[in-house]
């Protein structure tokens, strides 16, 4: 199933807290991203990718298109989705990760707005967020072919003709010619990944030192 | 992980380098008609050959206590380190809060292990009768071995691999069976080895002569390691481990063609530069196998699984960084008090056990012994059995250290290792320590 990436516009991240930013000494430990689709028309969501840069649990809502003139409300697709199994250590902090429509509590058929809500409640990280984030729609789909009447539609075996005098018999030789044909395929087919394990360039290898790049 | 990787990697090949220029000893050269036809005759006593080049000249590019400084200062811009005081900072030296396991989590992985499980290290023992265990340990290894089923054996070798079978399995986990192939492959490298004279053999030779040759259990095997390691420098099928591991080979131009990528070529031809110890992971294999292509191929497998993890920096939990933070956090977790005192005088214990686990323990343990403890990293598929043992001896010589008062003290009190018996320190340090 092919996907097309939607050009999406991601606002900055925005820091929930309680109390004044300024003047608490803590970090706040919930991020919400806002991302919107300014060119786009409502679409249908295939895939959300991004990579993960210290978030422990991640929350998507989303608001979808209505037909009728009510209103759209935010609706919450994912919840409290574990990226980090322990939020105090390493493990994936740094994690590609790509999550599907399938995976989704809601259907996510006319998309207007997503909005990632990050929680990370460790306070060991300085800093959290998801980075190169892209959003997916549904390809097109290939086109289906229409197969030729003669193969959805096989014709019944014919007679084979008489044998003519002093020539093989034709079934023989083309089974014996089919034989020889595979051998030549697997021959070119089975050709060896194994190096020959030369290091040097034409039987050179006088070096000057090593490179840094 | 990768950055620091990289700029350790830069470190190590300046150093070659300025040994390079220092010496003026290029870093390969094709050896003359006449030098070839000798190395060839002496091949099976390189031993004894008196090395053409002053060898206290070099220096070992560098040794496992430089590379544990590099670990040391290991920082993840986004950890908050905090002042000194508060419960974020790591007690011990590893800064990098990597997720290990736990004794409960490691009780789990190795329950083979347990105390009711017959182990060979433990209920092999004279007082303990063969019909308990022993006997039947010994028939059901030899069926694994007329089945050749290697996942069988992997599962078998974790209670120990009786020594008269010892050899075949490891073969048979590691996958290596001796066809004329792998045969011609190493006659192959024999010649390059005969052909082109590298840096990098002096350093292998400095190496065997400074470790191998002085130990009492290696030194018959000298002109073994010769053999094994001078054909792997020049074996370019290792070049394919750099694909999982975080390192990266180092790079040369020929000379007179710098920057021209046709003329880049990887050195040493495997990517990996020794260094002081090296030689260490070869020599407790040349026990169990005499004939040098075997030998060959199973060291080279046994590196490219596991030994390649512990010089090199990575996040994987057999890496070296990895095994730092759990001998840490085991003894830290529970042996408190003996953490607290050595840390107190000055022994950070991370400092003393490093060189133990960067060599596997081969050269710090009786040979027997070593192989039971490489048995299970077979077994199990996993270096963290080198962490959990280094963590055992010192839960085992507790009382004497917290008598000392510095770190030379210390030291000498786990200097000898060779009187340590190796499954019993794991079962008692797992199964019966009360928590």
């Amino acid at each position: 199933m092919s996907r097309v990436s939607v050009p999406c516009h991601v606002k900055g991240t925005v820091a929930l807290q309680v109390g004044d930013v300024r003047t608490s000494q803590g970090r706040p430990g919930v991020l919400v991203i806002d991302v919107t689709f300014p060119s786009v028309a409502p679409f249908e969501l295939q895939e959300i990718m991004f990579k993960n840069y210290y978030t422990a649990f991640l929350t998507i809502r989303v608001r979808q298109h209505t037909s009728t003139h009510t209103p759209a409300k935010w609706v919450t697709c994912l919840r409290d989705y574990c990226l980090m199994p322990d939020p105090h250590s390493e493990e994936g902090a740094q994690e590609y990760v790509s999550l599907f429509k399938h995976q989704m509590l809601c259907d996510m058929g006319k998309v207007l707005e997503l909005r990632l809500i990050l929680r990370q409640p460790s306070p060991l990280w300085l800093s959290f967020t998801v980075e190169e984030l892209q959003i997916y729609q549904q390809g097109p789909k290939s086109p289906s072919m229409t197969f030729p009447k003669w193969l959805s539609h096989p014709v019944p075996c014919e007679q084979p003709a008489p044998l003519l005098e002093g020539l093989p018999d034709p079934s023989r030789v083309s089974s014996e010619v089919q034989q020889m044909w595979a051998l030549t395929e697997m021959i070119r087919a089975s050709h060896t990944s194994t190096r020959i394990g030369r290091f040097d360039v034409d039987g050179c290898y006088d070096l000057n030192l090593l490179s840094y790049t | 992980m990768r950055k620091a990787q990289g700029s350790w990697e830069k470190r190590i090949l300046k150093s070659l380098n300025s040994m390079c220029t220092e010496l003026s000893i290029p870093l390969a050269r094709k050896r003359p008609v006449g030098e070839q036809k000798e190395l060839l005759n002496k091949w099976n006593e390189m031993g004894t050959d008196e090395p053409v080049l002053d060898l206290s000249l070099f220096r070992p590019v560098y040794a496992p206590k430089d590379f544990l400084e590099v670990l040391i200062n290991l920082r993840n811009p986004n950890y908050e380190n905090g002042d000194s005081h508060s419960f974020r900072t790591h007690l011990g030296l590893i800064q990098v809060p990597l997720k290990v396991k736990d004794i409960p989590e490691l009780k789990e992985f190795f329950v083979e292990l347990g105390l009711t499980a017959g182990q060979l290290g433990v209920d092999d023992s004279t007082q303990v009768p063969p019909e308990l265990f022993e006997n039947e340990h010994v028939r059901i290894g030899q069926k694994v071995l007329s089945e050749q089923d290697s996942a069988a054996a992997q599962q078998y070798i974790r209670q120990g691999s009786p020594t008269a079978l010892r050899a075949e399995l490891w073969a048979l986990i590691l996958n290596i069976s001796s066809q004329p192939e792998d045969i011609l492959y190493y006659e192959q490298l024999k010649t390059n080895v005969i052909q082109h004279d590298l840096l990098v053999d002096s350093l292998i030779y400095k190496d065997v002569k400074l470790t191998a040759s002085n130990d009492d259990y290696y030194f018959v095997f000298e002109d073994y390691l010769y053999q094994v390691l001078l054909c792997f420098s020049r074996d370019t099928s290792v070049l394919g481990h750099f694909a999982y591991s975080s390192a990266s080979p180092p790079k040369s131009y020929i000379r007179g063609k710098l920057g021209l990528e046709e003329y880049a070529v990887f050195y040493p031809p495997n990517g990996v530069i020794p260094f002081h110890g090296f030689s260490m992971y070869v020599a407790p294999l040349c026990f169990l196998y005499h004939e040098p292509s075997k030998l060959y191929q199973i060291f080279r497998e046994m590196y490219v699984r596991f030994f390649f993890r512990l010089h090199s920096i990575s996040s994987h939990p057999s890496g070296i960084v990895s095994l730092c933070l759990l001998f840490e956090t085991l003894l830290q977790t529970y042996l408190p008090q003996l953490f607290y005192h050595l840390r107190e005088i000055g022994a950070q214990p991370l400092r003393i056990s490093f060189k133990w686990m960067v060599r596997a323990f081969s050269g710090y343990l009786a040979t027997d012994q070593l192989l039971l403890l490489w048995d299970r990293i077979l077994g199990y598929n996993s270096l963290e059995i080198l962490a959990v043992l280094a963590a055992a001896v010192f839960a085992f010589r507790a009382v004497n250290l917290m008598e000392v008062t510095s770190l030379a003290a210390a030291e000498a009190v786990l200097a000898d290792l060779s009187t340590l018996k190796v499954m019993p320190l794991l079962q008692i340090f797992l199964f019966a320590t009360v928590t």
